[in-house]
């Protein structure tokens, strides 16, 4: 293990970032887990530990409850229950983390939607007594349509089941298939027990017949795929640098993070929505010139020509533009209690645009699980998965999602208030097409 | 084969490019925008990843900063150096004016730190800022941890945290009624080390005072403090000289430092790795009053 035992182990410079997500209950043992990891990673500080030991006393438990940890809000911790998404930070000599720990009951669609959109790895929580239930098919959906390229079943409290190898395979091997049937890329299941410890961060003493890697070794050495290898270029534009100074007359840049793909000087470009050609003279990578550069780098482009653009204007190589579009189908997943309507003016913000647009038809309403279209709802409520077909005022140019997360993705915005009402992720979510019936 | 995407991005340059992502984002979609700034190396690190977004234009947003009147002298050195250096503008809120004026009371403590809420939000609503760049993380509070990039405060820039709106992929919805602001946190996804590890990086000045140094300081609920006008040491509460560093800094009243023989960032990354408790835990008073001190200074619109 890459670990100290004296010292909670900082990434080094040359460290990797991952960011994952955690979805399960607290019945799964989620808290337990995310608590060994930080424990045996030593990245839990003794003023933390003893918060939560107090913490626990106060309310009678004997032993420290970890998922007071993650419980900051004062009606968590009165209620007992995990409201919101907890950010966690952690790192080993190898790569830093972010945690999103998404709670498994209250509003739990939204949050794990929420945990996941920026994920690269989600780690799904099922207990070995129980095997794949309902929440776990949720999960994975949820995973699928968020396209987290990494998932990884957990398969805890195997010391409930006498670590037995055959119970691990079953459940590994149902999760698996229902997971690669969603789309999902990759899925690795690991058989452990974060009661005890066992294939947490120390290999376990009890199930010599798994040779593969802990959870900590996994999140460590997993290569992260989120930016695609061969995806075209994207550059949403989020504001023009012009400095107008005596030393910089007339330097025009365009500032913003590359959404995918590479990016590269003497590049031919073209501006969406206006259609212009120019080429790329210069990238700026933040005070460095360089040759190329490639998401996610926040960069300033500089152009050959004299055009006019703004923010929310797309610069991407020529040859393989995406659609431009007024009329968009997507899966979205409502967020807040005001239901959404067939009718319903919002703002759609995509990248860096954000234009009028309104609710045509909502076609279905999705369920997890069994995973199915339900034709015709009249509404979505919070919380709900739904098929809908939106017009914007103005084209937007769209990738699919997934082909692109950052490119393929939108939120609906109240115009009234600002709320942020839906998620929405731009056509086919599924790889393979929703099935028609249950018992998928 | 390796392709050039196959190759991973290092950790502090994801860091760096979400957060010069985000000032992006608010110049591009506010109208009035402002930075918290407080000498604090978290506000500095924020400052350098603002000046790295736009240059080589100037930064097109003024600093604010939230005087305590119980400062350190290197730090408001520091600040006013900077501020010349960079060309900035500097709006200060005083806290000691406040008090002058009759519309903050001292507290029986003498601490200040939970004094700058009125000021700051004061000075919000004269200036019409809104938004409002912060140092925050996430990682150093509970509280802090539910935290959005983006955070929408009320008129009395209080934070709510069921009104949080949710917060997906890199949309930022800065959107707010008029009088209401948002305040941003640029650093929501450093941790203590990955600022130290950036300081370290790219050399970026920090105030003397977070390298060991030399100190009369006396002991306060297990904290060494800084003697000073501020109020301390009272009867029993031995001065002595002891080799120190502050780990925070903010109001002298209740920023401890800690024993340290770290003089570089290098050495303060290794002492950092090695220590046992979490920078509030070891040198902020103000996080001790409760389990939910944090939370409740937010809801009165605290940083």
């Amino acid at each position: 293990m890459t670990t100290g035992t004296e010292h909670h182990a900082t990434a080094g410079h040359h460290a990797t970032l991952l960011r994952f997500a955690t979805a399960g209950s607290v019945d799964d043992g989620k808290s337990t887990l995310v608590g060994r990891m930080l424990h045996d990673s030593k990245s839990l500080l003794a003023d933390q530990l003893e918060a939560v030991e107090r913490a626990s006393r106060s309310r009678g438990q004997e032993a420290p409850d970890l998922a007071l940890l993650t419980d900051g809000l004062r009606a968590e911790r009165e209620q007992g229950i995990t409201i919101d998404v907890a950010y966690r930070y952690f790192a080993t000599a190898r790569r830093s983390f972010i945690l999103a720990d998404t709670p498994g009951h209250v509003q739990y669609t939204r949050n794990m939607v929420t945990g996941a959109s920026t994920a690269e790895l989600v780690i799904v929580l099922v207990d070995a007594r129980h095997g794949v239930v309902e929440q776990t098919r949720r999960h994975a959906a949820v995973a699928a349509l968020l396209r987290v390229p990494h998932v990884v079943l957990a398969v805890n409290k195997m010391d409930l089941v006498g670590h037995a190898e055959s119970v691990f395979a079953d459940i590994a091997d149902e999760f698996t298939a229902y997971a690669q049937e969603l789309g999902v890329p990759a899925v690795t299941a690991i058989p452990m027990s974060a009661l005890n410890g066992d294939n947490v961060v120390a290999p376990s003493a009890h199930m010599d017949w798994y040779g593969g890697p802990t959870v900590l070794e996994h999140l460590e050495t997993v290569h992260v795929t989120a930016e695609p290898a061969h995806a075209p270029a994207r550059f949403p534009v989020q504001y023009v640098i012009r400095p107008q100074t005596a030393e910089h007359p007339d330097y025009r840049g365009y500032a913003g993070l590359i959404a995918s793909g590479t990016l590269r000087v003497g590049q031919d470009v073209v501006v969406l929505p206006s259609g212009h050609r120019s080429v790329i003279s210069g990238i700026d990578l933040l005070g460095e010139r360089v040759e190329s550069a490639r998401a996610p780098q926040s960069v300033t482009v500089l152009l050959a020509d004299d055009l006019d653009v703004s923010r929310g204007d797309l610069i991407t190589p020529v040859g393989s533009p995406p659609t431009l579009t007024r009329d968009i189908e997507a899966t979205v997943c409502h967020l807040v209690d005001q239901p959404l309507l067939p009718g319903r003016k919002v703002l759609l913000k995509h990248t860096t645009r954000t234009v009028q647009a309104v609710v045509r038809e909502i076609e279905s309403r999705v369920t997890l699980d069994p995973l199915h279209r339900h034709p015709g709802p009249d509404r979505l409520v919070a919380n709900d998965i739904g098929r809908i077909r939106l017009r914007t005022a103005e084209p937007v140019a769209l990738d699919p999602y997934v082909v692109s997360r950052r490119t393929g993705s939108f939120l609906l915005i109240d115009p009234a208030d600002g709320s942020t009402l839906t998620a929405g992720m731009a056509g086919e979510s599924f790889v393979t097409r929703a099935p028609a019936g249950p018992g998928a | 084969m390796t392709t050039e995407t196959d190759i991973p991005v290092r950790h502090l340059d994801a860091l760096e490019s979400e957060a010069v992502h985000i000032f992006r984002e608010v110049a591009g979609e506010l109208e009035r925008p402002v930075i918290l700034f407080s000498g604090g190396k978290d506000s500095i690190v924020m400052l350098h990843l603002a000046l790295k977004a736009f240059a080589p234009a100037p930064l097109p947003f003024p600093l604010l900063h939230v005087d305590t009147g119980h400062n350190f002298p290197e730090v408001l050195d520091y600040r006013d150096r900077t501020v010349a250096r960079y060309g900035l503008r500097l709006h200060v809120a005083s806290v000691q004016e406040h008090i002058d004026r009759g519309q903050l009371k001292e507290r029986p403590d003498g601490t200040r730190n939970p004094l700058q809420t009125v000021p700051l939000v004061e000075a919000i609503q004269t200036h019409r800022f809104d938004a409002v760049f912060g140092g925050g993380r996430r990682d150093e509070e509970k509280a802090r941890a539910k935290e959005r990039v983006f955070s929408l405060r009320d008129e009395f820039g209080g934070w709510d945290p069921r009104r949080q709106r949710p917060e997906l992929w890199q949309l930022y919805n800065g959107r707010h009624a008029p009088g209401e602001h948002v305040r941003v946190f640029p650093l929501s996804n450093w941790t203590e080390l990955d600022v130290w590890q950036y300081i370290a990086r790219t050399g970026i000045e920090v105030p003397s005072i977070y390298y060991a140094h030399e100190r009369d300081v006396f002991l306060r609920d297990g904290m060494w403090l800084t003697a000073g006008d501020w109020g301390g040491p009272k009867d029993g509460e031995p001065v002595e000289r002891r080799t120190v560093r502050y780990r925070t800094v903010g109001d002298m009243s209740c920023t401890g430092a800690v024993d340290s023989r770290a003089a570089d960032p290098y050495a303060v990354i290794a002492e950092i790795a090695a220590s046992r408790l979490t920078e509030r835990g070891a040198t902020r008073a103000d996080d001790r009053m409760s389990e939910a001190a944090m939370e409740d200074r937010k809801r009165e619109g605290y940083f």
